[in-house]
């Protein structure tokens, strides 16, 4: 699905990633883990092209992203959903319309049912006219989960999904995660929460990655 | 840009939708188009009436020259037979004849009124000559009319003409560039509010790449509101500069410079091309400012 080779990432001065390597194998689930400012988010959004390496091949769905023309990292993002931990959405629409918005931008007639269903799956069902500004951080987070699911991707990336959340919306979200995961979704979640980690491996087989030191290393039982 | 094209020509309500209501931004693109539209008709208007001028002035001097016979008044007769006996021999000239009285009172009715005792004053009698295409020989009929009626002048009007002809000449050139200058003004204006509403939904702009938006569709998106927005403004532009050129004085009550200014004939429906051609510059505006702020997100 998702394969990093030898891949480093600079931010202006200092290497913030270096020779980093790994493969998210189609219905895998990983945690990304590490301090703060490790380099998860970059990580993350090296993984959805919004940026490119400085060293090194990153590859989505057998395409390395330096080959790709902005339409073509458009059309790749339809397959992978993302959800950020400070979620953006418009917030002049309707959440029911901000969760739609993969469908209406990419020019696909969405099923009403299935719109209903999915708000309802993640517990919004009620708040499909609601506005995002009037919504909690817990509402948004599944928001955005919804929306990052609707158009079925192959991938799922999430960048702190609990960060704003209290103990037990977390677990719910993490629920969310595991159900899509059962469901062949590949899922890679960035977290500092060690202790959703721990709740998580009762639910899924997932692998932990941990950045050090500029690297990435496989986490072992000392999580 | 065929996408942009499409995109103002099938309505997509949900793309629309998508991109927040643009506030002041919007407005100021109407309002710029109305005005800019506004002064548009007026310079064209402008650029038309001087084109005529100027080929009117040609035409109504090029061919034509004027002998003004200065004579005491037992001479008169005598001077203007001679000149018009000179003139019938000269090769190039088409026909000559004496204005009379009542053609001469007409002249100077706007200086002196309509009671006008022509025949009391000593006012020079003028001959009207039309050349042929070839012409004549200016220095050599000023030669003989000397020596056949020393009263005689020749005023061949090139010393009128051509000035005229060059300042409305100048007049329809600057016409011509005040459109091309207010139609690079619209521009810059639809531009700076195309740029303006831009930057304040850099976070629209974001979210919809994020979800995998191509850049065809958001840009679309802004194109189809301000080009839309560009045309109507224009419309309303075009319509009050019409009635605004409508009113003006008619030629008779204005006379002098003013003669002329407006549209004629088919001339009333070149207006109406304006609001397309605003609509064309808010679109190329727009879909330029929107890529360049489209290539600032990967």
């Amino acid at each position: 699905m998702i394969a990093f080779d030898n891949v480093a990432y600079n931010y202006g001065g200092g290497e913030l990633l270096s020779e980093v390597s790994l493969r998210l194998a189609p219905g895998s689930f990983h945690f990304l883990t590490g301090p703060s400012g490790a380099g998860k988010s970059t990580l993350l959004k090296l993984a959805y092209a919004e940026l490119l390496p400085t060293a090194g091949h990153v590859t989505i769905f057998d395409k390395d992203v330096r080959s790709l023309g902005r339409n073509d990292v458009a059309l790749t993002r339809r397959r992978i959903g993302v959800v950020h931990q400070d979620v953006q959405f418009l917030d002049h629409l309707p959440l029911a319309a901000n969760v739609s918005l993969p469908l209406t931008v990419s020019g696909k007639q969405g099923n009403p049912r299935d719109l209903t269903d999915l708000l309802q799956w993640v517990g919004l069902g009620k708040l499909a006219d609601a506005l995002p500004p009037s919504l909690s951080g817990g509402e948004r987070q599944r928001a955005a989960l919804a929306r990052a699911i609707i158009m079925g991707p192959d991938v799922i990336l999430a960048d702190e999904p609990t960060g704003n959340l209290d103990w037990e919306m977390s677990l719910r979200l993490l629920t969310l995660l595991a159900e899509l995961n059962r469901m062949g979704k590949t899922i890679l979640v960035a977290t500092h929460d060690l202790n959703l980690i721990r709740q998580a491996k009762a639910q899924v087989a997932a692998r932990v990655l941990r950045i050090r030191n500029r690297r990435i290393q496989l986490a072992g039982a000392d999580l | 840009m065929i996408a942009s094209f499409q995109a103002l020509l099938f309505s997509d309500r949900a793309a629309d939708r998508v991109v927040p209501p643009t506030g002041h931004t919007a407005w100021l693109t109407t309002f710029t188009a109305a005005a800019m539209t506004f002064l548009a008709v007026f310079a064209l208007a402008l650029s038309l009436a001087s084109g005529r001028l100027a080929a009117r002035w040609s035409e109504a001097l090029a061919n034509t020259a004027t002998i003004r016979i200065s004579a005491p008044a037992d001479q008169m007769q005598q001077q203007t037979d001679a000149v018009l006996a000179v003139l019938s021999g000269t090769p190039g000239i088409a026909s000559s004849r004496a204005l009379t009285n009542d053609e001469q009172k007409a002249l100077l009715a706007p200086w002196f009124g309509p009671d006008l005792p022509v025949e009391a004053l000593p006012l020079p009698r003028l001959i009207e000559v039309t050349e042929t295409g070839e012409g004549y020989d200016s220095e050599g009929l000023r030669q003989r009319l000397l020596a056949e009626a020393p009263g005689a002048v020749l005023d061949d009007h090139t010393r009128w003409r051509r000035p005229l002809a060059t300042a409305a000449a100048r007049l329809n050139l600057l016409g011509g560039l005040s459109i091309v200058l207010i139609g690079a003004t619209m521009a810059a204006m639809i531009t700076l509010a195309a740029n303006a509403a831009l930057a304040a939904n850099a976070q629209v702009i974001r979210v919809l790449r994020l979800v995998g938006a191509q850049d065809d569709y958001i840009a679309a998106a802004f194109v189809r509101r301000f080009t839309l927005r560009a045309v109507a403004g224009s419309a309303i532009g075009a319509a009050l500069g019409l009635v605004g050129v409508f009113l003006l004085p008619p030629v008779d009550e204005a006379g002098g410079f003013l003669t002329g200014l407006g549209f004629q004939g088919t001339g009333w429906l070149l207006p109406l091309l304006l609001p397309p051609i605003a609509g064309a510059v808010a679109l190329i505006a727009t879909r330029a400012a929107a890529f360049r702020k489209l290539r600032e997100v990967q």
